[in-house]
């Protein structure tokens, strides 16, 4: 791509003072889904291109841009839209969570709290969380707009009833500052509580569904869940095999075929700071 | 001891290298060049043009290549193309009427003005592979193939009507105009002589009987709705509901017109007529008060005409469905205007049933670019997802088997 053909960072400016508009919507209503009019990007829908528009429209040329995909900087995905953005708006970017005033991500939020002035933007696919309830958009806006939620908590009760557990693991579904019921895009149910009270502003992108979501800082989010059967963060009951954390959340990297298996930080940035400072497995 | 993995930067470029390779193939064959896939695999080009929504033969044909003939991503390159384009109004509504016609086939009248024209069609071919063609012969097939001096807009054989006339023998259209580029060549001369036909649509026929509902009354200073600047908001007016069809797979639109005429939301259509040929694109410029012709573009309009009861109020009449693509694009046409009449069944009162009736899973599964982009993201990193989903199973796994250990004890 011939960067100077495009705007700094892709989009023209007139889509984003749209999207913009958008996310000053959404900030202002924590919660509730934006209808946008998501462009046809250079990128695969399914493939960030909500995320991507959202980083587009707020990056300006001084901001430091961090990517990460199921928590690391080096996934295909998450080099392929770094190079994007480094081509397009010549940004600097970065690994360093804490150095980074733009993360944009999938599936993950970072095991190092964030601070304020930053923005967490999370790629979505399905930003409807009654969606595999409910199929129409034109009865979920409904439900929504009448805080009609009963059908979620008889899915989670329904759960409980069936295998003794709330059996969902990821998507797990939040409700932002006691209103609306969102998704926080895939991420594992581990990383929930990083958002509430987030100092951090929080902006989600769903591109192919054409929805813009915000949570403000310092915003209230809670787990659904009962009174018996309160939201549990689950983990894997270990530590990393390279730098010893027994808090983060892990991946399991399978090295042979007889069953050997070991556990890795799944955020990159945060196994390799605690390496750096001495401390291993 | 263990190193996480790195080096998906070198990675991707490697791919990007082996794919350009792999996309030139064996370098002893000649290379592609735009105008042979333009000109000789037009309906491809075709294709892409619709539902890459951006009439330019030249840019389709390039994607196709770079696409290595995959028209989906064809299409997906095209888009990601056009979203870029500057935008600087709508033009005028396109006259159908006044087509120059190279093909006019109607399956609900023996014979009507401007008569049954076959033009350049599969239809009737027997399909045995021709083995003249493999040994790069197409030439000659090309000169042979045709029975008259020019094989261009040779009529039926039946009368003609009254209009018929011997023009048609002589018009030679060049098969792919491009007119975005604003190059007419040399055939524009031969157009010159082509006045316009009257060449009614049978649609503009039966409605002067009022045997078929009116089409919607043009509304020229209404906005026209796009559903590429503004999100698709439900339940989606006309203009909005054809744009999302013209730009919808033909693939899916054919399974789910196919799927009305086996009885899921049927609608008894007849093939009123298909046209393809070429028509003026105008656009109304302010500054000089009156519309400038911007160049012509190719097009296949089908108007089906399906059955429909009436009412307490209203006699009983025929009513439409409507497909438009650009170029050669009768299959895609046709399924489109099935789909179109089977997605009007809440406005005409019909049970809503079958799902090419039900706008909201036929509108919002349409698109091929976000159908593939879905669909092929699951093959991006899930392992995060996977592990939190791995742990809930290992853990139900074990309740169960502690479970049944305690059945077992206790027995």
């Amino acid at each position: 791509m011939n960067a100077a053909t495009y705007n700094f960072a892709y989009l023209d400016e007139q889509t984003k003072r749209m999207i913009r508009r958008a996310i000053l919507k959404a900030i202002a209503i924590p919660g509730y889904q934006v209808p946008f009019a998501s462009r046809e990007m250079p990128m695969p829908y399914g493939w960030g291109t909500g995320g991507v528009q959202v980083t587009a429209s707020i990056l300006g040329p001084d901001d430091i841009l961090k990517v990460i995909d199921q928590g690391s900087d080096d996934t295909t995905n998450a080099v392929s839209i770094r190079k994007f953005f480094a081509k397009t708006a010549g940004v600097a970017t970065t690994t360093r969570t804490d150095e980074a005033t733009v993360i944009q991500t999938r599936h993950r939020i970072p095991e190092v709290p964030l601070h304020e002035g930053q923005v967490l933007v999370y790629q979505v696919p399905i930003p409807e969380p009654l969606r595999f309830l409910e199929p129409r958009e034109t009865e979920t806006r409904r439900m929504h707009a009448l805080a009609e939620y009963g059908l979620m908590h008889v899915k989670l009760y329904e759960d409980i009833a069936r295998h003794g557990h709330i059996a969902t693991t990821y998507a797990y579904p939040v409700k932002v500052d006691g209103r609306y019921v969102s998704d926080p895009s895939p991420t594992p149910k581990f990383d929930n509580p990083k958002m509430n009270d987030c100092p951090a502003l929080q902006l989600f992108g769903a591109g192919r569904e054409k929805r813009i979501y915000a949570i403000p800082p310092y915003t209230q989010v809670a787990s659904l869940d009962f009174d018996d059967h309160p939201f549990e963060r689950y983990r894997h009951d270990g530590s990393c095999a390279l730098c010893g954390s027994t808090e983060s959340f892990l991946d399991e990297v399978i090295t042979d075929d007889r069953g050997g298996r070991m556990f890795l930080c799944s955020d990159t940035d945060y196994c390799e700071t605690r390496r750096e400072e001495g401390r291993s497995a | 001891m263990y190193v996480a993995v790195k080096g998906g930067e070198r990675a991707i470029e490697n791919a990007h290298a082996l794919l350009a390779r792999t996309r030139r193939g064996d370098p002893s064959v000649p290379e592609l060049s735009l105008a042979q896939i333009s000109e000789q695999l037009a309906l491809a080009v075709d294709r892409v043009m619709s539902e890459g929504s951006l009439y330019d033969r030249e840019l389709a044909a390039l994607a196709i290549k770079q696409a290595r003939g995959d028209l989906i991503e064809a299409i997906f390159l095209i888009r990601a193309w056009r979203t870029t384009a500057p935008r600087f109004g709508a033009s005028e509504p396109i006259d159908t009427a006044v087509m120059e016609i190279r093909r006019r086939i109607s399956a609900t009248f023996k014979d009507l003005p401007g008569g049954q024209v076959l033009g350049p069609t599969f239809d009737y071919t027997h399909r045995l592979l021709d083995h003249a063609l493999a040994e790069c012969e197409g030439d000659e097939v090309a000169r042979s193939g045709a029975t008259g001096d020019s094989p261009w807009g040779e009529g039926l054989g039946v009368g003609v009507g009254e209009n018929g006339d011997s023009s048609f023998n002589n018009y030679d259209p060049p098969p792919h105009p491009s007119p975005t580029r604003g190059e007419g060549g040399p055939s524009l001369d031969a157009r010159q002589n082509f006045s316009a036909q009257a060449m009614p649509r049978v649609t503009d026929l039966l409605a002067v009987d009022d045997l078929i509902e009116p089409a919607p009354a043009a509304a020229p200073d209404a906005a026209v709705g796009d559903l590429t600047r503004e999100p698709l908001a439900l339940p989606a007016e006309r203009d909005l509901r054809l744009q999302n069809l013209a730009r919808g797979d033909e693939g899916f639109l054919l399974a789910l017109g196919y799927s009305t005429q086996r009885g899921y939301g049927r609608t008894h259509p007849f093939a009123g007529e298909i046209r393809f040929g070429e028509v003026e694109v105008e656009f109304f410029a302010e500054e000089l008060g009156f519309a400038v012709p911007l160049g012509r573009i190719a097009v296949t309009e089908c108007q089906m005409v399906n059955q429909f009861a009436g009412t307490a109020s209203e006699p009983p009449r025929f009513t439409r469905g409507y497909g438009l693509t650009f170029g050669q694009g009768e299959r895609k046409a046709m399924a489109m205007a099935l789909v179109d009449r089977a997605l009007r069944a809440r406005e005409l009162g019909e049970d809503v049933k079958a799902p090419a009736q039900d706008e909201e899973f036929v509108l919002l599964h349409s698109d091929n670019v976000q159908a593939t982009g879905f669909v092929e993201h699951l093959k991006l990193p899930h392992y995060v997802d996977f592990q939190a989903e791995l742990g809930l199973v290992r853990r139900l796994r074990a309740e169960f088997a502690a479970g049944n250990g305690v059945a077992e004890a206790a027995e």
